[in-house]
């Protein structure tokens, strides 16, 4: 692997263009209205060009990093690298970008905010494109997030409906999680090997495969990728997020952000994979997913989760191959997902159209729509044939690619479930492309069309580049697949694709078993969605409504706990508290043997034992009381005396807030009296007044206790004399309270203050909520107490 | 509580009361006072009138909601100590000048002004609880 050399510094700069086009977004859809797409499609296309100039240079086998320091206090550098694997990545991005943000531009046409949704799909679009450039394993986990973030608010774009805010957020959960996984792993990756820069982790040869953190960092860079990929059980998010307008499924969930999982294993590879671990867990799951999701996708009949389910499908076939980690099936897996790409975002746009201009996109409601749609229809079929893997096509070439990997590699049982898996997808993508154009005219909810300029641009171009690349093999080839390959296995990769078959071997066989397979399930499809549906139905429980389960129990988790913690009665929150303090107080005295020494009796003055006497028979006067209000005016009898004291020792700031603090206590809780409609009168129980006498004796002689041993340790002067000597040279100010209060501790102060606020905040909100309104949910009824 | 005493006196005693709470707060660098206690004495201005009164005379005369002046007073505290950043001091460093106005030397600082911000908070705050504890229709 050659060093890596300088990037253009223009990539930082189109990296920020899908960012600044999404601000300008909805004005610009304001001002140009339809040719607003064209207009913002520029900015993917610009990138893409740029992009298009480093194939060059990257298939002679250049890597090349840009970058600034990001957060240099912990060594985080927003850079990236481009090589043969983020360079395919960025293309497919800006590429079908393009083609994305034209096609919504027909698509959201007459859309109140289709503005906010340009703006939404170029946010996904800058931050999906950081995401495979990223250099760095923390702008790596950034972008990932962005990705999830935009993808949750493009699901949930059509947020009015109950369905499409449970998809957005089941998506969110999902990818969310993979994203923390992913955390963990760049951070135990830099444990591992030192640098969390990407470029240099892969060229750490043996480094991790070594080390004790293997298999942790190996499970959690799974969690990501299986999340994000979509891989069983995990790929439920990934159905449900059809819910989001066509052009995010074609765009997101099936060209580029499903993907960012694959190619998480792919960057890895070099370094994770090819050890038992790595070639058994990922051919098992991906197998299992690529069953799994044809086989669901037979169930359907809405043309959209028919797609998204091979889709499903397509990604656990993808990691299948990665999993089997030799050079051929990184070059199948490489072959296979640039078909997908091309045959797949085509698909869900024609998809999109026909909903579009049919009104429908359940497929046993469609039919004869050739003559109505024939270019439609046309670049249906081109798609079609490229995901049946027939030749012309591209998906032709990778199906044949990655047959021969797993020959070579001698996997037998993977090659069936391949086998079985592709015969499927030909099923699929021939029942998209051909039940609704073929057939006899039905009559559809809206008059059927052909689309506009906009919507049928995408699946032609991206038609034209499947056959293209099939055509152009040994360019295609030299530039895009094998310095893509490359960059996955760690060093340069020879593989010879060919169209046209030599001569008979082994995944020629393989491809005619499957293509004669798949005529045969879609001759039989109407029985086989039949018998589909009634396992599915026997079954009765899925991955889906397992995370209905799972969100559930956590929120009556979550109850449980609140009520425990959460009582609700101010007595048991009184109680602790105080308790706590007494505890608090007492105990480290106790503990440590620190009780102050007996005090000898004072020589008090006339005054200062007038005071005290009057603080003592306010106190006797509090516990005496016989209505509440008495209590409460007692109580402020002792402050006030306290106040008087303070005032006698020389403390005036202190005595002055005393008594205000004392006045207004009073004052407010008289008012909170009046509030609370309580009795006049106190009627606990003698049990209870016992726990209360404790509690408040106990809490009265853990602080005399305190302040008796703070009062006979020394007095140490320094922040005394500190103040004093300061207070009037450096604040400017005489009165030493003050000064410490607006100067030397302003920031407490201001801290305090917000505190103050936010009380008054919450008490005025206490005081709305009326007598008696219950609080509490319960976990039994949901409803509330 | 209504007497009639009660009811003609309040309003001279809430505006000495008032004055002296502004006061007590300016002179607190140098002398007894300070913005809290400045404030508490507001607070206990605006209660007695609110008894006095009624509570929709006392919003009407301050025109603002209290916990709007308390938010008010906090913007003030937190400004006066983002002044520092112009001068390139930490956050909070006191800032002094003494300009002379008619003759006279005042100090002006950025500790005045967070202490007003102080005193703004407790009165905004403290008034808001005891004008919504008085108010019987549950005004708040």
């Amino acid at each position: 692997m050659t060093d890596p050399s300088p990037a253009p510094t223009w990539i930082l700069l189109a990296l920020a263009a899908p960012f600044l086009a999404a601000l300008v977004a909805p004005t610009v859809h304001r001002l140009f209205g339809r040719a607003a797409a064209f207009a913002l499609a520029a900015v993917p296309l610009a990138a893409f060009v740029g992009f298009l100039t480093l194939l060059g240079p990257v298939a002679d086998g250049a890597r090349l990093t840009t970058g600034f320091d990001w957060w240099p206090s912990y060594g985080v550098r927003f850079s990236l690298l481009v090589d043969g694997l983020s360079l395919v990545f960025a293309l497919l991005i800006t590429g079908i970008g393009t083609l994305i943000v034209i096609y919504a531009g027909g698509y959201m046409k007459g859309h109140p905010q289709a503005g906010r949704f340009m703006s939404f799909i170029l946010l996904f679009m800058g931050a999906m494109l950081g995401l495979v450039l990223a250099d760095d394993g923390i702008t790596l986990f950034v972008m990932w997030e962005a990705t999830s973030i935009t993808s949750f608010l493009l699901i949930g774009f059509d947020h009015t409906r109950a369905r499409a805010r449970r998809a957005a957020l089941q998506a969110l959960v999902i990818t969310g999680a993979g994203g923390l996984c992913l955390l963990a792993a760049v951070l135990l990756i830099g444990g591992a090997t030192g640098t969390r820069t990407l470029s240099e982790v892969v060229a750490t040869g043996d480094v991790i495969r070594g080390s004790d953190l293997y298999l942790p960092i190996f499970l959690l860079v799974l969690g990501a990728a299986f999340t994000k990929s979509a891989q069983v059980p995990l790929h439920v998010w990934l159905p449900n997020a059809m819910e989001a307008p066509t052009p995010v499924s074609a765009f997101l969930h099936s060209a580029t952000m499903v993907k960012a999982g694959v190619y998480l294993l792919m960057r890895l590879h070099p370094v994770l994979g090819g050890t038992p671990e790595w070639t058994t867990v990922l051919p098992i799951v991906g197998g299992l997913t690529l069953l799994t999701g044809t086989l669901m996708a037979v169930r359907q009949t809405d043309l959209k989760l028919m797609l998204a389910q091979t889709t499903v499908a397509s990604l656990g076939l993808l990691v299948l191959l990665v999993g089997v980690s030799t050079d051929a099936a990184i070059v199948g897996a490489v072959g296979y997902l640039l078909a997908h790409a091309f045959f797949k975002g085509a698909l869900f746009m024609i998809a999109g159209t026909i909903d579009h201009e049919a009104g429908t996109r359940d497929v046993t409601k469609l039919g004869g729509l050739r003559k109505l749609m024939p270019i439609t229809f046309a670049s249906a079929l081109v798609a079609a044939v490229s995901m049946a893997g027939l030749p012309p096509m591209i998906g032709f070439v990778a199906k044949e690619a990655l047959y021969l990997g797993l020959d070579e590699a001698g996997r037998t049982a993977l090659i069936a479930v391949a086998v079985a898996g592709n015969a499927l997808m030909l099923v699929i993508g021939f029942a998209v492309a051909l039940k609704p154009f073929l057939g006899p005219e039905v009559h559809t909810p809206k008059h059927a069309h052909e689309g506009p300029l906009e919507l049928i641009l995408g699946p032609i171009v991206l038609g034209a580049v499947g056959l293209g690349a099939a055509l152009f093999l040994h360019g295609f080839s030299e530039i895009i697949v094998l310095p893509m390959a490359g960059a996955i296995t760690g060093r340069p990769v020879e593989a010879d694709l060919h169209l046209i078959p030599t001569y008979v071997s082994t995944p020629l066989i393989l491809s005619i078993v499957t293509v004669a397979l798949g005529v045969v399930a879609y001759l039989a499809l109407t029985p086989l969605r039949a018998a589909v549906d009634a396992v599915v139905r026997g079954i009765g429980w899925g991955p889906d409504r397992g995370f209905d389960q799972i969100v559930a129990g956590l929120v009556g988790f979550a109850s449980v706990v609140v009520r425990v913690v959460q009582p609700g009665r101010l007595e048991a929150y009184m109680a602790i508290v105080l308790g706590l303090a007494v505890v608090t107080l007492l105990a480290p005295l106790l503990l440590f043997g620190e009780l102050p020494a007996w005090p000898a009796f004072p020589d008090l003055t006339a005054q200062e034992a007038v005071v005290i006497l009057i603080a003592v028979s306010g106190l006797v006067a509090v516990v005496v009381a016989r209505t509440r209000l008495t209590s409460i005016v007692s109580l402020g009898i002792q402050g006030f005396a306290v106040a008087v004291i303070f005032v006698l020792f020389g403390a005036p700031d202190l005595a002055f807030t005393q008594f205000m603090v004392e006045t207004l206590s009073v004052v407010i809780l008289a008012l909170v009296l009046t509030r609370l409609a309580l009795g006049e009168r106190d009627h606990r129980p003698l049990r209870q007044k016992v726990v209360d006498a404790v509690i408040g004796g106990g809490l009265g002689l853990a602080f005399m206790l305190v302040l008796l041993k703070i009062t006979q340790a020394p007095f140490d002067r320094t922040l005394t004399d500190f103040y004093d000597t300061y207070s009037r040279t450096i604040a400017h100010g005489r009165n030493v309270v003050n000064v410490i209060i607006v100067d030397f501790r302003g920031l407490d102060t201001l801290g305090e203050i917000a505190v103050v606020m936010i009380t008054g905040l919450a008490i005025l909100a206490l005081v709305r909520v009326k007598a008696r309104t219950p609080i509490l949910p319960t976990p039994e009824t949901g409803k509330r107490k | 509580m209504n007497t009639i005493i009660f009811r003609t006196i309040s309003p001279v005693l809430v505006a000495l009361t008032l004055l002296f709470s502004v006061f007590v707060t300016l002179r607190g660098h140098n002398e007894p006072g300070g913005g809290f206690i400045g404030g508490l004495i507001a607070v206990s201005a605006f209660a007695l009138y609110g008894l006095s009164h009624g509570v929709p005379t006392v919003r009407h005369a301050m025109r603002f909601h209290p916990m709007e002046i308390a938010g008010f007073g906090l913007f003030l505290a937190g400004a006066s100590g983002m002044l520092s950043i112009v001068f390139g001091v930490p956050f909070l460093t006191g800032l002094w000048v003494f300009p002379t106005i008619f003759g006279v030397e005042v100090a002006l600082s950025t500790p005045m002004f967070f202490d007003i911000g102080v005193y703004f908070v407790v009165t905004g705050s403290i008034t808001s609880i005891a004008l919504a504890l008085e108010a019987r229709e549950g005004g708040v």
